[in-house]
């Protein structure tokens, strides 16, 4: 009773204490998440023996573009850019045309059997066959080292389906599709006049969970692609990031000798990660103010 | 938003009085479009769960998946005595407990920190940052771990001044699981906890301002109980993936030195299954993973529905 007296008594000054308190932790938070991102760009533009040598905490040192010309002249990476790419586009398109194709329906109150079909697509959360029965499925079907193979086995991702799903139900207005039968529409034109246009916004966030998923995996490829003229960005960057190894065109190509190549494979870690992490951290700022409302949208009825 | 339900429901009505047939004909559009969607998940999703027989079974290729002999549960007790069976479990069980304790409670805390902050600005800024990790790819994130805990300059060795290999340190292995998973995913984590509290009723705090409450109190009285169920709900959902460990970064930082700690049973599927070609057996580990999953799940859905009897927030 006596701290709740004294909070009273002093709430403008303790507001303003808290204010400052909150923002120091928030700052000091922001440091510890953007600083490993902060070195690893540092570093990809300073010399690798002052980076190992601790000098590189705060600013570059000797900044050169070095590592990015080495990762630009290395005809794996850019095999692996190439492709991860190719796969992110048709894949993002793909995935939220299966996503709108399964999610409107199922919006749809009236429509008999939509309790069947969101079960059917819901099962597929919980259970699965497994690593290899997927895999042999997909090798029966003719899929390795095809392309599609990344796309057509996770082709309709249900977590995704349902926020959508939830998107339609809650904030497209009734009135308006009803409206449009009224006046003779059939079911599809009032999905691709009505429906499309109106969800914009989760399309953006569809759009870019999809983009980020495609640019980011390596592991369908991995199984799915093993030959490595189809292997995207990331399983390029295992040889060079985890493996710690040069790879054979570059060992050729510079003549420096041991140390300097060594060099060289220490200065494309650093640069390598960063051009594989930009694209995506360029675009989610974007489409970040749809994320709440999104996750919003999608609990309500989850 | 009243009267938009009850024109919807109206319709409802309405077009459930037309005969099945009526509507089903009515609505063939809107089945084409599940066409091919349907057909998909039918061929990847529910054949391979049918496929789950070769466990089962000694698959040959030639014989297929439904016809190759029957052997029971030869693989599940080949696995059983596998010398390494006992810590596969109990490290799987370990790696993803740990974890569970420490991310789950983070982006709580987070959320409700952040959401009092008042400057718009800055509030925003700081959810931006927040959320970038987790849009890196695991190989990116491993690539860098490995870079700041490397024995010869990494950062973390010249930050302490050592020159310690933490990754052939199999002591080291959970922690460098889990704080590298905090510091990916804690922040996105925050996303449903910030848009729940998005929802409480601005002069609730006014109220509570004028009765003296200090931020704390606030904290405790209303951000809490609003919270209460989505916090049940996350703990649910994650205590029933207990087993589910994922594969890609343990498989990323896994060396032949910290296997003590970092051999778990995703991996040895993956092992077993693509890169030995071991068919059978490999799905026959992964069924048993399940299983246990399954009964985990049922378990924790179980204590749930206790706790929920006893407490009205749920």
């Amino acid at each position: 009773m006596k701290a709740k007296a004294k909070t009273g008594k002093l709430s403008g000054f303790s507001e303003r204490t808290s204010d400052i308190i909150l923002v120091v932790i928030c700052v000091i938070i922001l440091l510890i998440v953007a600083y490993p991102l902060y070195y690893v760009l540092v570093a990809s533009v300073s010399d690798p023996y002052d980076v190992y040598a601790g000098k590189t905490f705060l600013l570059p040192s000797k900044f050169s573009l070095e590592g990015y010309k080495a990762v630009f002249a290395d005809p794996n990476i850019l095999t692996g850019l190439l492709n991860s790419f190719k796969y992110t586009v048709i894949g993002t398109v793909f995935s939220v045309v299966m996503l709108y194709l399964t999610a409107y329906p199922l919006s749809v109150k009236n429509l008999p059997g939509r309790k069947f079909f969101s079960i059917f697509f819901i099962i597929t959360m919980y259970f699965g066959g497994g690593l290899v029965p997927t895999y042999l499925i997909v090798k029966e079907t003719g899929l390795i080292n095809n392309m599609w193979s990344l796309f057509l086995p996770g082709g309709v991702a249900v977590g995704n389906m349902i926020i959508m799903r939830n998107f339609f139900e809650n904030s497209i207005p009734k009135e308006m599709i009803e409206a449009a039968e009224i006046d003779g529409a059939s079911k599809w034109t009032t999905f691709i006049r009505i429906v499309v246009p109106l969800s914009r916004s989760i399309m953006a966030v569809m759009v870019v969970f999809s983009m980020v998923a495609y640019w980011n995996d390596w592991f369908t490829s991995m199984i799915y692609l093993p030959s490595p003229e189809q292997a995207p960005l990331p399983l390029v960057l295992r040889n060079i990031l985890i493996k710690s190894s040069a790879s054979a065109s570059q060992a050729s190509t510079i003549s420096g000798g041991y140390a300097e190549l060594n060099k060289m494979t220490e200065m494309i870690k650093f640069s390598s990660i960063i051009i594989a992490a930009a694209p995506m951290l360029v675009i989610y700022p974007f489409v970040q103010k749809y994320f709440e409302k999104g996750f919003m949208a999608g609990a309500v009825k989850g | 938003m009243k009267k938009r339900k009850t024109a919807a429901s109206g319709s409802v009505i309405a077009m459930s009085g037309k005969p099945l047939k009526k509507r089903i004909m009515d609505n063939w559009q809107l089945y084409a479009m599940l066409l091919i969607p349907v057909i998909l998940t039918i061929i990847y999703k529910y054949i391979p769960m049918y496929g789950i027989q070769i466990a089962f079974r000694d698959y040959k290729a030639s014989q297929g998946m439904f016809g190759s002999e029957w052997v029971g549960l030869k693989w599940f007790q080949r696995f059983f005595s596998a010398p390494t069976c006992v810590r596969m479990l109990s490290n799987t069980l370990l790696l993803s407990l740990y974890s569970l304790l420490w991310s789950f409670p983070i982006p709580i805390f987070l959320a409700l920190m952040l959401n009092q902050v008042r400057f718009q600005r800055f509030k925003r800024v700081t959810q931006t940052i927040l959320y970038a990790p987790h849009f890196i790819s695991t190989m990116v994130i491993c690539g860098m771990i490995r870079i700041f805990l490397s024995p010869s300059g990494g950062l973390l060795n010249l930050i302490l001044g050592s020159s310690v290999d933490f990754l052939t340190e199999s002591s080291a292995f959970r922690s460098i699981y889990i704080a590298s998973g905090i510091w990916q995913d804690a922040g996105w984590g925050i996303i449903v906890y910030m848009a729940t509290l998005s929802n409480v009723d601005m002069s609730l705090y006014e109220a509570a301002k004028v009765d003296g409450a200090s931020l704390f109190q606030r904290i405790i009285h209303i951000d809490i109980p609003e919270l209460k169920s989505i916090m049940v709900l996350n703990l649910i959902m994650s205590a029933g993936n207990l087993m589910n460990v994922g594969f890609e970064k343990v498989w990323l930082l896994q060396t032949d030195l910290n296997k003590a700690t970092s051999d778990v049973i995703a991996v040895y599927v993956y092992q077993q299954g693509i890169e030995n070609a071991k068919y059978s057996y490999s799905t026959a580990v992964g069924l048993f993973n399940t299983v246990v999953n399954i009964i985990l799940l049922i378990a924790v859905n179980k204590i749930a529905g206790k706790l929920s009897e006893d407490t009205s927030f749920v």
